[in-house]
């Protein structure tokens, strides 16, 4: 067995064991319990006080806002109302890209993840290799080849152009979260459908799509996430503002306008929604997306 | 579940493999009454049209880039490329460039800082609330996944965040040391702090991700041993030099090789918080590239950089490798 195939057969599965008891299902000691409960609410409180502060200081009044108190006892909507003013439309930007990547990620990462799972092929650990290796490839490798090869074919400020950039954040991910669910699937009932006369793309798209569902999700969010995220091909691959992705805008914010903390970290806070929203509607897909992410 | 998988992958292909071996062999096989069986059937030209999509994809945006950042570094690349279409070769002009610049060292010294501090920070605090979340408590699912979200938001939001707390003048970092009586740290601003703050803020945004996998290595030691060892007498920190470290270090290398291959190529958070100033004091390989070639135009140079890079990820990605093959093996 090669490298490329224990590699991924180490990572966990890409999904929660069902079977697994939940920590706190044993009685133990309760006076414990609440200790450790105790512990564990303030350390995620240093741990996310961070991001307290951000939607705190946006909600301060406008003006240099770095003097906030703990608390925004007169929360003024100032900076939100500046921030979409300036970066609204960047915020559409970056929502199109982001579900552009989604759409595109999926669709090509699916069928090789099925390819990889289930067909014999006899290269395929080198292309799990390759894929393996491609996420440790520098995005400003990337950049730097794209910057000119998007010049010439007319890329630049384009939102094709980000989708395509983008993608290289989620698809060797999503290859590989995917896969590592497909390998499970039981070829007997795709053969079942096979010999019912289904086509083997149809037998793909009617068995394994909607099976793989659950892994589907974890993929294509990451894949938002990782778009959403992006910052290095929004600073690179686009010279000027007709698109403009809002991690570039708030970037320009820091340069230009430090002297007004709340739209700058209003505009943080509207960046942050989806991360958050995520993290608390779809936490089991995140949570097996971030394991699965030990190759991220 | 590793049997399992193995027995899988093996079953869907017995008749392709067999059929491959078949046409391999070449005339002498009688094709055993299954004459449309070889290469080039319909259905093996449709399994491989599963993968061309995805093959082409990273041909042209991993591997066209990597070759291209080759040919670049070797030639003079730069805004007059762009109307001239002309790029001469220069030889290894660039890497002379890159070596003999003032910027070279620094930032091949802040990088292995950067990297290093982070990583051991990452680590260290990752590993110390993996193994409190071990525990049994109510909540601990839900405070567990919380966790994650420092990873999940924008890096460059995280750079916004913690310019503001680390203002000098007015954040609340420097309020909060204030009420001890401490002066104030001119975090960003000096350049013998600015690395440190860099790193601190790093440290943070790689907490959640450290804590997973330390998380998921801790959960697959069985608990049988720790009951053995107590029997022993092995409780408590000799419990956890004993058992919990020998059968965690594979899973520990995974994640300090990962976090190298990560840490390295950081560009986001150093940009948004100091634009790798004051006076330089944050200028990583990875910052250097970037300028050279998006600041200065000098693509070839910057490819030089990004060149550097890839040497090094390649090196990390090599021992990442067989440490993962040991950790099947052991």
């Amino acid at each position: 067995m090669t490298s490329a195939s224990a590699v991924l057969k180490t990572r966990p599965s890409a999904h929660p064991r069902p079977g697994r008891p939940r920590p706190w299902a044993r009685p133990t000691g309760s006076g414990r319990g609440a200790i450790n409960t105790t512990l564990g609410v303030i350390f995620l409180g240093i741990m996310l006080f961070p991001i307290y502060w951000m939607i705190n200081a946006s909600l301060q009044p406008s003006g240099n806002t770095l003097n906030a108190d703990f608390f925004p006892w007169n929360p003024s909507f100032a900076g939100y109302e500046k921030a979409i003013a300036d970066q609204g439309g960047n915020l559409v930007t970056s929502l199109i890209v982001s579900l552009g990547t989604v759409l595109f990620s999926l669709v090509i990462a699916a069928p090789a993840a099925y390819a990889l799972a289930q067909f014999r092929f006899r290269w395929i650990n080198i292309a799990l290799l390759a894929i393996l290796i491609s996420q440790m490839i520098p995005g400003i490798v990337i950049a730097n080849a794209l910057y000119a090869a998007y010049n010439d074919v007319g890329l630049l400020n384009s939102i094709p152009g980000l989708i395509l950039a983008d993608a290289t954040h989620a698809i060797p991910f999503a290859i590989l979260i995917l896969r590592a669910f497909m390998i499970g699937i039981p070829p007997s009932i795709v053969e079942a459908a096979r010999v019912d006369g289904a086509g083997l793309v149809r037998a793909f798209m009617s068995i394994v799509v909607p099976i793989s569902r659950n892994s589907l999700i974890t993929a294509g969010l990451f894949a938002f996430l990782f778009s959403w995220s992006d910052f290095l091909f929004a600073l690179t691959l686009t010279t000027t503002d007709e698109v403009r992705p809002v991690t570039l805008g708030i970037y320009q914010y820091l340069g230009t306008q430090v002297s007004n903390w709340s739209a700058v970290m209003a505009t943080a806070v509207l960046s942050s929604v989806p991360a958050i929203v995520l993290l608390l509607i779809a936490q089991k897909y995140i949570a097996a997306g971030a394991i699965g992410g030990a190759v991220k | 579940m590793k049997s399992t998988t193995k027995h899988q992958e093996t079953a869907p292909a017995v008749s392709a493999g067999a059929a491959g071996t078949a046409a391999e062999k070449g005339w002498g096989e009688p094709a055993g009454g299954e004459p449309r069986r070889g290469r080039f059937t319909r259905e093996n030209v449709a399994k491989v049209l599963f993968i061309v999509p995805a093959a082409l994809y990273l041909a042209l945006f991993f591997g066209y880039p990597v070759v291209k950042n080759i040919t670049m570094s070797l030639q003079a690349y730069t805004t007059k490329t762009f109307f001239t279409g002309e790029a001469p070769w220069v030889g290894f002009d660039n890497y002379a460039t890159m070596f003999g610049s003032q910027l070279f060292g620094p930032a091949l010294l802040n990088t292995g800082l950067f990297t290093i501090g982070s990583i051991a920070g990452q680590f260290v605090i990752g590993l110390a609330l993996a193994s409190f979340f071990k525990r049994r408590f109510p909540l601990n699912n839900f405070l567990r996944s919380m966790l994650l979200l420092p990873w999940l938001l924008p890096l460059i939001v995280a750079s916004a965040t913690w310019r503001s707390i680390l203002d000098q003048d007015s954040g609340i970092l420097n309020r909060f040391i204030g009420a001890f009586g401490l002066e104030p740290v001119p975090w960003l601003t000096s350049p013998s702090v600015a690395l440190i703050a860099v790193i601190l803020v790093n440290i943070w945004v790689g907490i959640p991700f450290n804590v997973t996998i330390l998380y998921g290595g801790l959960q697959d030691i069985p608990e049988e041993l720790y009951e053995a060892g107590a029997l022993d007498g092995a409780t408590g920190w000799a419990a956890f030099r004993y058992i919990t470290w020998p059968n965690l270090r594979p899973v520990v290398s995974v994640v300090l090789v990962l976090g190298m291959v990560y840490t390295i190529k950081v560009l986001d958070i150093i940009l948004g918080l100091t634009n790798g100033g004051p006076a330089n004091a944050t200028q990583t390989l990875s910052i250097r590239s970037y300028q050279e070639s998006f600041v200065n135009f000098e693509f070839g140079v910057g490819a030089a950089f990004s060149n550097i890079l890839i040497v090094i990820s390649l090196l990390f990605a090599i021992i990442y490798l067989r440490a993962n093959r040991r950790a099947v093996d052991e």
